[in-house]
């Protein structure tokens, strides 16, 4: 993981050096200071030499700036360092999901990949600049102090050696203990916002069947949950300081009884104990940043584990080595086609589809819910791969093409379809990045779009609110097939892309589709029969099968399901012709 | 909707009252007067040990070593017996110390739990209006941020700046009595760091602004596209979208490192600063001692030195938990105010009871549970009466409007007998779905009356009335849990079998058991991995297995294709013999075979009848159902 994950640090690599450069030159000059001190104190104020005090101090000064400077250097390159590592990471995060293929997306869903390029980014970006400077400096600190301690007094600095393993054991127990309780809340946390999330939303939804108190009980029971876990969790900690604060305690008193027959003995100096104490405290509190960093860094952890499972992910749609660039025309055979998203012939979404469809041909398809005509249809822009069997576009396995070329001649208006925020022309000029005003114009007038749009206020310049949440339903579905028809493609497939608009509307698109693009081939999945009935021809679709192909007369005739549908909808239609 | 979990960064602290936000806080402590008060305690003793520790020094340098130096004969008795002492008082410190994180840890989190179940218990008790008209991001920021600012401000904040409050004053006193004019030189020294403290916090408060902002900009940006990703891939439209994607990064990166910066070298500022103080100190107390201006020892400048960090440090933080209490106390006013909202008021005594008829044939109340069900009326002079729950549904020219100004209903009058299939028709706006919010008073007509089996609906307790109306809407919400929890929340003691049936009526059976692990298959988020229609047909089943008298359809089979629509209305059909059926479609194939079709205008019916008479009447109706208008 952390191979991976830094392999996004690039050009941030020298701040990233500097930052524990400077920080290893301050922690060197905070540690000079106790002993120059030591020397202030035993040779100065001591001796009562002025000049010596004077000289000494000045040094200590420069030694202090030195200090300030070089930590507020360190915190700069460190800031530089890792703000530029999250930007990388996210550069890298979202380049990798652009090239995800439709599987991929499938497998983390949207709303993880999201959490993942926010949130996670975040914790990572602190924790990476944490790395640099405070986990450099605790150790940095404690070998520098501990060098200088045993060059002034080496008996000494045997007593705090002595208790650095007892500490690093005591935080090493609490870390154990608390960390997986910790781990646990979070999930629970998730768990408790997941509650409040689906009943804000849901909440007619729990109104309506008086369900209040069974929804106060849930979430009563996940909140006492994370009370007793971070309770105990946090107990556990609480150990921290106080382990801590008698271990400097305790050692203050052992150096001074020490330090006391020394001195007496003339072996030390006054200065020298107050030195002594101030190494005790930098050591044995780097300790304590040691535990503390560790600590904030296995938490985020988790967050550079799913960074790098989304880095690492396998795309399984893979360029042809020798990619075709050019397709030919929209005719499209579908030869044995099996498949199933999970990869196994067990739950097989499609079984042994063969079709063989015309260039410029319009083609229904026709089935239930959950009878897998989305799927269909977006094996042939390869947004999935067939698992068994082939589909070739112009003769040729649409494996063989350039994914992009491929696209961009077959065009597809999804049944989740979305705008984003901008103008409609913006959103129009997804399919194609230079159209002209006319030309735009030109495809909204095919997708029956260029009434209401002009109409609005700011015309073709209207904003579109995220999610499109300002057009109506059939509006957007008109945008959206608009949208598609700018691409010019050869293939153009609707997947249940009129279902909100009424049925004049939409026959005078399929009109505009008959006589404005005759050559491409026309795809439309639809629910009411009279979207598809005048097509060349009509697939009906059954639990992944194909039931029936033939054209609206033959299947009324002959097929049942096609029956039942139609029935279903044309009940004394007759007279509305 | 992953931003309904971000963090709702943006949000500056702005507090209006923090009196009364910290006496009500304080009112929590209510259970725990008697730990809070150990708290305080036991905070004074190990913040009292901290001091001494830093005096200690001074006290053995100046009254044990150098009495000593110079003897032939060092007696260090009194030196043990000292150390002695003092061991056992640090160890009563660091036990207090630990005392009080412990106890803080079960306050903090106990009044945490009971906030958290107060916010969520009165979330329940709001009226669907308060849901309506406020963000649910900004609802949802106070389960997450606002309690966790209001957490760390319990459990680290608060502790921290009595303790640091506490040093403060044991060591100015320490300080004061050891050497006034060097306590002097302390209290200017440390006033000018926290002069350029403040300085650098309100540096990096405009750039953490800054930050937060281009960090909300970058993740809306990924939101979007993130969400729409599917489509950004048929279109091809990659490299644009890592192009602006580049640009927010870029200007995120920018101002992070900005913001970064300055909390950066806060830090080594402060520290350096402080060891400044201690050079300039030992230069002070140097000059003091050599010019005899002021009696003073090693020792003395020894323990200054100490002491001098103990007194800085607790200044600055301070001044850096006053930014997180801020924050917490304006977190709490947040939360504070959405528990202070008001409740959905229930005037409603008719209550819905279990029923038998009496041997003369009498409505009267059960014990047991029966098949049958009556309103309970009680009235004014005390007699009660009962009248059978059968479903039918008047209203009389009522008008309605979300706010004053604007009247989105107007007049709308209709008789639904037990039965009866009744369905609305109309455009997005012309108040199908206002009509449904009526009838189980989500919301309060403004004029009119809806009268339910003969009551005045305003009558009838809420819940109740809420319990005899079975609604299925557009938007399918799920919970998380499996399907047959799901079909279940309709009837919380529905037998399996009963679950099973109504899936069956629904037509969602077939599918169900399709399904990697049947009923038992769990749905996770808002059905992710159903196709829109499967979750219909799931929530179909969980109104059909609470068996209402009631029933309102609100566009509930418009993602189901029509076949299994059919199939779908006929068991419906089957379920709702001798109840009454309210069908909002935009479908007309839904609505045909209902016994009246509303057309609905602007708010107004304004045509209605059954699909003969209005095909035969070649209005609205009939231009519609020809296709030359369209509804969406």
């Amino acid at each position: 993981m952390i191979k991976q994950l830094a392999k996004s640090i690039r050009e941030y690599k020298l701040p990233s050096l500097l930052s524990p450069l400077f920080v290893t030159l301050e922690v060197i000059m905070e540690v000079l200071l106790p002993s120059l001190m030591a020397d202030l104190i035993d040779k100065g104020v001591d001796k009562g030499d002025m000049d010596y005090i004077l000289k000494t101090g000045l040094i200590l000064a420069g030694v202090a700036f030195a200090a300030l400077a070089f930590g507020a250097l360190a915190g700069k390159f460190a800031a530089q360092a890792s703000a530029g590592f999250a930007k990388n990471l996210r550069h890298d995060l979202f380049y990798k999901i652009q090239d995800y293929s439709f599987a991929n997306i499938d497998k983390f869903s949207t709303s993880s990949l999201v959490t993942r390029l926010t949130t996670d980014i975040t914790n990572v970006q602190n924790a990476y600049q944490m790395m640099i400077r405070v986990a450099f400096r605790a150790p940095f600190m404690m070998i520098f102090a501990m060098i200088m301690s045993f060059s002034v007094n080496a008996q000494l600095s045997w007593v705090f050696v002595a208790f650095i393993p007892f500490i690093a054991l005591a935080l090493g127990i609490v870390i154990k203990f608390a960390h997986p309780i910790f781990g646990r809340v979070f999930k629970t946390y998730d768990k408790l916002n997941n509650i409040v999330q689906e009943n804000l939303h849901g909440i007619r939804v729990v109104k309506s069947f008086v369900r209040e108190e069974h929804e106060v009980e849930k979430f009563g029971k996940i909140s006492d949950l994370i009370y007793k876990d971070f309770s105990k969790a946090e107990k556990i900690v609480a150990f921290n300081m106080p382990v801590m604060q008698l271990s400097v305690y305790l050692c203050i008193l052992i150096i001074s009884w020490i330090a006391s027959h020394q001195i007496v003995g003339g072996t030390m100096t006054t200065g020298e104990l107050i030195s002594m104490m101030t190494y005790v405290f930098q050591i044995l509190m780097s300790l304590m940043f040691i535990s503390i960093t560790m600590v904030m860094i296995t938490m985020s952890k988790a967050s550079g584990d799913r960074i790098a499972e989304v880095l690492t992910e396998e795309i399984d749609l893979k360029n042809d080595a020798e990619p075709l660039t050019l397709v030919k025309d929209g005719s499209i055979v579908f030869d044995n086609v099996s498949f199933s998203y999970t990869k196994s012939m067990d739950k097989l979404c499609l079984k042994d589809i063969s079709l063989k469809i015309k260039s410029g041909e319009t083609v229904g398809i026709i089935g239930g819910t959950g009878s897998s005509k989305s799927t269909l249809v977006q094996l042939i822009p390869r947004l999935y791969d067939v698992t068994e069997g082939k589909i070739t576009i112009g003769g040729e396995d649409v494996r063989r093409y350039d994914i992009e070329a491929l696209r961009d001649s077959v065009a597809m208006v999804l049944q989740k379809n979305v705008l984003f925020s901008g103008t409609i022309k913006e959103n129009l000029r997804w399919g194609k990045a230079d159209a002209t005003d006319e030309e735009i114009i030109k495809v909204c007038r095919q997708a029956q779009a260029e009434d209401f749009i002009e109409h609005m206020p700011d015309k073709y310049d209207t904003y579109i609110e995220q999610g499109g949440t300002n057009v109506s339903g059939g509006q957007r579905q008109r945008l959206c097939i608009a949208r598609a028809l700018l691409k010019k493609p050869k293939i153009l497939i609707l997947d249940d892309s009129t279902s909100a608009v009424d049925t004049k509307t939409d026959r005078m698109i399929r009109k505009a589709f008959l006589e404005e693009i005759p050559d491409t081939t026309k795809i439309i999945i639809a629910q009411r029969v009279s979207s598809v009935e005048d097509a060349d021809k009509i697939i009906v679709l059954d639990k992944g099968m194909i039931n029936a192909v033939g054209t609206h007369e033959e299947l009324l005739k002959t097929n049942k399901i096609y029956q039942e549908v139609y029935y279903s909808q044309q009940k004394g239609s007759e007279e509305n012709g | 909707m992953a931003d309904k979990k971000m963090p709702d960064m943006k949000r500056r602290p702005r507090l209006q009252d923090p009196g009364k936000v910290i006496k009500r806080l304080l009112g929590y402590l209510k259970g725990y007067r008697v730990r809070f008060i150990l708290v305080l305690i036991c905070i004074v003793v190990s913040a009292a040990a901290s001091a001494i520790s830093a005096m200690f020094i001074q006290i053995v340098i100046d009254n044990y070593i150098t009495p000593l130096l110079g003897s032939n004969n060092p007696n260090f008795t009194d030196l043990l017996k000292m150390l002695l002492i003092m061991g056992v008082i640090f160890i009563i410190g660091a036990l207090s110390g630990l005392a009080y994180n412990r106890i803080m840890v079960t306050i903090s989190q106990g009044i945490q739990k009971k906030i958290r179940d107060e916010l969520f218990s009165h979330m329940q008790t709001l009226p669907i209006k308060y849901f309506d008209t406020h963000s649910h991001g900004d609802i949802m920021s106070r389960y997450t941020n606002d309690i966790d600012t209001l957490r760390q401000m319990m459990s680290m904040s608060l502790p921290m700046m009595f303790s640091s409050a506490v040093t403060i004053l044991t060591v100015f006193v320490t300080m004061v009595s050891l050497n006034i004019y060097l306590t002097l030189f302390v209290l200017i020294f440390v006033g000018i760091m926290l002069f350029i403290t403040k300085k650098i916090a309100s540096g990096s408060a405009v750039n953490f602004v800054a930050q937060q902002k281009e960090l909300g900009d970058v993740n809306g940006y990924i939101e979007e596209m993130i969400n729409g990703q599917k489509v950004v891939k048929v279109f091809c439209h990659e490299e644009l979208s890592k192009e602006e994607f580049d640009k927010k990064n870029e200007a995120l990166c920018k101002s992070a490192t900005a913001a970064n910066t300055y909390a950066n070298i806060l830090m080594p500022i402060m520290n350096n600063l402080g060891n400044l103080q201690y050079v300039l100190i030992a230069m002070v107390g140097g000059a003091l001692s050599i010019f005899g201006f002021s009696p003073i020892t090693a020792g003395v400048i020894g323990a200054f030195l100490g002491l001098s960090k103990n007194f800085s440090r607790p200044f600055s933080e301070i001044s850096q938990q006053l930014n997180a209490v801020i924050m917490a106390l304006a977190g709490a006013e947040r939360i504070f105010e959405l528990m202070d909202e008001e409740s959905e008021q229930d005037e409603g005594y008719v209550t819905l009871v279990n029923a038998k008829y009496d041997r003369d044939d009498n409505i009267v109340e059960s014990e047991e549970r029966t098949e049958m069900w009556a309103w309970k009326h009680p009235h004014g002079d005390g007699t009660v009466t009962y009248t059978k729950l059968c479903g039918d549904i008047v209203m009389k020219e009522v008008d309605f409007g979300y706010n004053e100004e604007k009247t989105v209903l107007h007049d709308i009058s209709l008789y639904a007998q037990p039965g009866q299939k009744v369905a609305f028709v109309g455009a997005t706006g012309a108040g199908k779905t206002t009509i449904t919010n009526l009838i189980n008073r989500f919301y309060d007509i403004a004029d009119g009356k809806i009268r339910y089996d003969g009551i005045n609906i305003n009558k009838i307790k809420k819940t109740d009335l809420r319990r005899s109306l079975g609604i299925v809407l557009q938007d399918v919400h799920l919970f998380t849990g499996t399907v047959m929890e799901n079909i279940r929340y309709g009837k919380l003691d529905a037998t399996d079998e009963e679950c099973i049936a109504a899936a069956q009526l629904a037509n969602a059976h077939d599918f169900i058991t399709m399904l990697p692990n049947g009923y038992d298959t769990v749905i996770t988020g808002d059905g992710g991995q159903l196709s829109q229609g499967q979750c219909q047909l799931i929530s179909i089943a969980r109104a059909a297995v609470a068996d209402p008298p009631v029933m309102i359809m609100d566009e509930a089979t418009s993602s189901i294709d029509t076949r299994t629509e059919a199939l779908v209305q006929k068991g419906m059909d089957g379920l709702m013999y001798g109840r009454t059926v309210f069908v909002i479609a935009h479908r007309l194939s839904t609505v045909q075979n209902s016994d009246v079709i509303m057309v609905l205008e602007l708010g107004r019916i304004i045509e209605r009848g059954t699909h003969d008479q209005l095909i035969a009447q070649k209005g609205k109706y009939y231009q519609l159902y020809t296709g030359a208008f369209e509804l969406s």
